[in-house]
């Protein structure tokens, strides 16, 4: 173990956290939006809406990640003049704005599937009897579906933002430097990959900590009623809770 | 857009994709595999009494699924070497440098990753086992490897179908990965047809298809796996 390494490069990496944080926020904000539009396209009786929505997200989940990036990075080159053109050149050159769009539009088709099975778990009672007290179609949506849909979509969605945590390395492959890029950088430079891997690991483990945890923290707010006979919620939420068993069957493992 | 570039033999890049294709398939069930049978390994440390085996496999699960493969995959590329360099001269006293076969490093790499998805798709399987059933076969006095045998590992098989679909399916778009280390499957093929004649959308989109053509068709057989081993289930 290279001790000096360690204490050279871990400032480095760390310097390269505001970079994986910003690609994750903005795809997953932007992400997030289109899989809301894509779910109500998916559950809309329209049936050209349906099939829009249903071979968007079969074709960006069957098909890897990267593949999609260089598709939009490298393929966007032979089509330059075009681009040039209507002006969208300007965009599509920049490394950081295909590895956004690219990673939108994957955790779009990956989110709208957790939204649909979110809006698809509210019991259809409750729409009866939201209906029957005279609530419009927006009210509606606004004080009984989406609620509902969100505390029942979230455990998914911590699952969601972790893979795009980790999906975010691939934005190394067009030059950004993101963690795993300025890792990669080292480990080129130096040949020593197990004291970086340590390094870039720990960074890693840590982000998606704070991730599973906050996303504990929003599950137990959003739904106190749930949680109020255990010892403590403070306690439970820094133990980690396991999840249960019949769940682990149902769990969806989405990749990229 | 020249489609003739798609064409077969020596002119075109067809056959070349082909075999890219034919590379990514062999290089994605081999790590199946090895995926499958590491997550058997750990799912049963995972289930079992000993506290140890338990935070082994805990950890292992943790780790594998926070990070993201492609740092794996470096570690294992750039590392792996040195490993067998220094096992090598400490045993057999041979100190010249070993590089791992590529296909090797990237069947270890995916394989590694895709058995922390299968230990806990095959450990909810266990799980899923109504306990009476074990009850009963102990009332009616079968052994123990008959209990599971006869008992556990059919009900286990059907339960862990649709998740071990999905670690297919990931393992599938994970291999994309190590076209990173010059491994020749769809995504390297395609590099070196964009590199050399200037049109990369020609042949990034021909990959695409390739990989959305790869998954369907598994994903299709997967499902007639399923309604075979689920024959017979009475279902609502």
């Amino acid at each position: 173990m290279d001790w000096e390494l360690i204490q050279e490069s871990w400032p480095v990496l760390v310097a390269a956290i505001p970079e994986t944080i910003m690609l994750v926020i903005s795809s997953l904000a932007l992400g997030f939006v289109l899989a809301t539009l894509i779910a109500v396209l998916r559950l809309s009786t329209n049936r050209a809406c349906w099939a829009f929505a249903y071979g968007y997200v079969y074709i960006f989940r069957s098909t890897p990640l990267l593949v999609q990036i260089f598709l939009i990075y490298y393929g966007s080159g032979q089509f330059r003049p075009f681009f040039e053109d209507i002006g969208l050149w300007y965009f599509l050159r920049e490394s950081w704005f295909c590895a956004i769009l690219a990673l939108t539009l994957n955790t779009g088709a990956y989110t709208s599937e957790i939204i649909r099975g979110g809006i698809q778990s509210v019991p259809w009672g409750q729409l009866e009897a939201a209906r029957a007290c005279g609530m419009s179609r927006s009210l509606l949506f606004r004080r009984i579906i989406f609620p509902v849909a969100i505390r029942q979509a979230l455990p998914a969605y911590g699952n969601e933002i972790i893979l795009m945590v980790k999906a975010t390395s691939l934005a190394s492959t067009i030059t950004i430097l993101e963690i795993t890029g300025e890792a990669k950088r080292i480990i080129a430079e130096t040949w020593s990959p197990v004291e970086v891997f340590i390094i870039a690991g720990a960074i890693y483990l840590t982000l998606n900590f704070i991730v599973t945890r906050g996303v504990q923290w929003a599950e137990i707010k959003l739904s106190p009623q749930l949680f109020r006979d255990r010892p403590s919620m403070v306690a439970r939420l820094f133990r980690g809770a396991k999840p249960d068993a019949d769940t682990a069957v149902a769990v969806d493992q989405q990749v990229r | 857009m020249d489609l003739t570039l798609l064409g077969w033999g020596d002119a075109g890049w067809g056959d070349e994709m082909f075999y890219g294709a034919l590379m990514t398939l062999a290089v994605a069930s081999c790590s199946y595999a090895v995926g499958i049978v590491i997550g058997t390994g750990f799912a049963a440390m995972k289930l079992s009494r000993l506290w140890v085996l338990n935070q082994i496999a805990d950890v292992y699960t943790t780790v594998v699924r926070g990070i993201p493969e492609l740092l794996i995959i470096y570690l294992v590329f750039f590392g792996g070497g040195a490993v067998l360099r220094m096992i090598a001269k400490g045993v057999f006293g041979y100190g010249e440098f070993i590089d791992l076969p590529l296909f090797v490093t990237g069947m270890l790499c995916i394989g590694v990753s895709a058995g922390a998805y299968a230990t806990e798709v095959i450990r909810g399987a266990v799980l899923a086992v109504p306990i009476g059933q074990i009850e009963a076969a102990r009332a009616v006095g079968m052994s123990k490897s008959k209990r599971f045998w006869r008992i556990l590992v059919p009900q286990v098989a059907r339960y862990a179908l649709p998740g071990l679909g999905n670690v297919w399916q990931l393992t599938l778009k994970e291999t994309s990965l190590i076209s990173v280390i010059g491994l020749v499957e769809i995504m390297r093929q395609a590099a070196v047809g964009a590199g050399s004649t200037k049109e990369p959308f020609t042949f990034y989109i021909t990959a695409f298809v390739l990989y959305l053509g790869l998954a369907s068709i598994s994903n299709r057989g997967f499902l007639r796996a399923e309604a075979w081993a689920n024959r017979g289930v009475r279902t609502a």
